[in-house]
């Protein structure tokens, strides 16, 4: 067999494609969640980081650092396989949002208080004079600027939430690369794994563009 | 008449350095008070400590319109009859020049955006930059960025002005242009709290000017008192250093 007839068959292509576009569906939707929650996790996070008192922020830290510790794999394996013998079972869908989002949060929180420390104290001091309460401070003055800073690490972010959702195919998550080793091994010919990836790269190649380019234009202007 | 602002056996402390030790002063409305003094003497932590920028310590106390500053529910409204100009300006750079005047009346006084907006325009045309409306903070110079933060203040009609040295970060060009300012302020009756280094600027618009030194008012009196009849050895040799060197054109 030649090379294209291995590695890119067209009959098998067409013929598996339906089960990569649900299985890339899955994916999107599971990195959907898992970035939404947990950029409003680590939103929360951040915020009780900084301002909460002592032994509430103690625990945000503390939560963060666990977090950023673990495998997301582990936790993922602990999530859906340990958790039924306290009674809690949760489909492999929620078992690999749950995963996501918590770790995705202690990403995001120590990137929003990076933003958040990144503002000078004369923002925080003409909020008070001015007499704007906390929630106008960071919504209308603090949060827009931390935002800016904070979008090239949170992009980066959002591409190791989506890398990670492939995680999900060991709890037997339909994703795209459960469907693609599925395909695989019904056609008895590994172009599906081929596609999933090149779907992989074409989904995430514009987000590390993008994150590169911003990041390029920020340095200039500071200068 | 009660004093708008009236500060009794004020003290503060970091750790073992006292920077404010027993401060008394009381401004009436209307009344325009320069503090000068050396560096590190205690002038700007004082005016800080006025809108609770700064805390301080338990004893003493500090009064705007009668209401004790301190943290809770009436700082807020403290903090709104007190507007302050920071040696920095601290503009809102994500804002423009028009939406950081408008963001705190229409967000603290609950002011309508049309007439937030509309004295946003005649408070610039105050300040002599109308035409910088739609710009952003780092499109203008440090002279327009001072002027503007002083329209920022004022849009909150506040009972007070605090400046905190807002000529110092200028370049001399630019000082010019922000004291014009700021006497038209004093000429049209606006109570202000001005720490500076301008001594000309201290002489002719000041009511009152307050010495510090080492976290105490050395002496206080009008400007001819201070800058020609100081009674404190320290007062004269302060402004020997200061006006010594420096050339008095302004004044």
């Amino acid at each position: 067999m030649s090379f294209t007839e291995t590695f890119l068959n067209w009959d098998v292509l067409v013929s598996s494609l339906p089960l990569l576009l649900s299985g890339l569906k899955v994916t999107l939707l599971l990195g959907f969640v898992g970035i939404l929650f947990g950029l409003l996790l680590g939103l929360f996070l951040a915020l009780v980081r900084i301002y909460a008192i002592r032994p509430v922020s103690l625990a945000a830290k503390i939560y963060t650092d666990v977090f950023r510790s673990i495998p997301i794999l582990v936790l993922l394996i602990v999530i859906y396989y340990a958790l039924p013998f306290v009674g809690l079972r949760l489909s492999p869908f929620m078992s690999a949002a749950v995963a996501l989002t918590l770790v995705s949060g202690a990403y995001t929180a120590e990137i929003f208080r990076a933003g958040i420390e990144a503002i000078p104290r004369g923002q925080f001091e003409a909020s008070h004079a001015l007499g704007l309460g906390y929630r106008h401070m960071m919504a209308d003055v603090v949060l827009p600027q931390a935002i800016r800073i904070v979008i090239p690490p949170l992009t980066n972010n959002c591409i190791n939430v989506i890398k990670d959702t492939a995680l999900a195919s060991v709890v037997a998550m339909p994703d795209l690369l459960k469907q693609a080793t599925q395909a695989q091994a019904l056609e008895a010919n590994p172009t599906p794994l081929i596609v999933a990836a090149l779907i992989y790269v074409a989904l995430l190649w514009p987000l590390v563009v993008f994150v590169g380019r911003l990041e390029k234009r920020y340095r200039r202007e500071e200068r | 008449m009660p004093a708008i602002v009236s500060i009794k056996n004020l003290h503060k402390s970091y750790g073992s350095f006292r920077a404010l030790s027993g401060i008394d002063l009381e401004v009436q409305e209307g009344e325009v008070v320069c503090i000068v003094g050396p560096s590190g003497s205690g002038k700007s932590t004082l005016i800080r400590c006025i809108n609770l920028l700064e805390s301080y310590d338990d004893q003493g106390q500090v009064l705007v319109d009668g209401v004790r500053v301190e943290r809770g529910k009436a700082l807020r409204r403290v903090r709104k009859e007190v507007g302050m100009v920071f040696q920095s300006f601290n503009l809102f750079p994500h804002l423009t020049v028009q939406e950081n005047i408008v963001l705190a009346p229409t967000r603290v006084r609950n002011i309508s955006p049309e007439v937030a907006n509309s004295k946003a325009l005649d408070l610039l045309k105050r300040v002599g930059i109308a035409e910088q409306a739609e710009k952003y903070p780092g499109q203008l110079s440090g002279g327009q960025q001072q002027r503007v933060a002083i329209a920022r203040a004022l849009a909150m009609e506040p009972r007070v002005m605090l400046f905190d040295e807002p000529t110092s970060s200028l370049d001399p060009e630019m000082v010019g242009e922000v004291l014009e300012v700021m006497k038209d302020l004093a000429d049209s009756g606006v109570t202000m709290i001005v720490v500076t280094h301008e001594m000309g600027f201290a002489r002719q618009v000041a009511d009152r000017v307050v010495f510090m030194d080492a976290g105490k008012i050395v002496e206080a009196g009008t400007p001819a008192q201070i800058f020609d009849h100081a009674e404190e050895e320290r007062t004269r040799l302060f402004l020997n250093a200061v006006l010594g060197h420096k050339d008095e054109k302004r004044n």
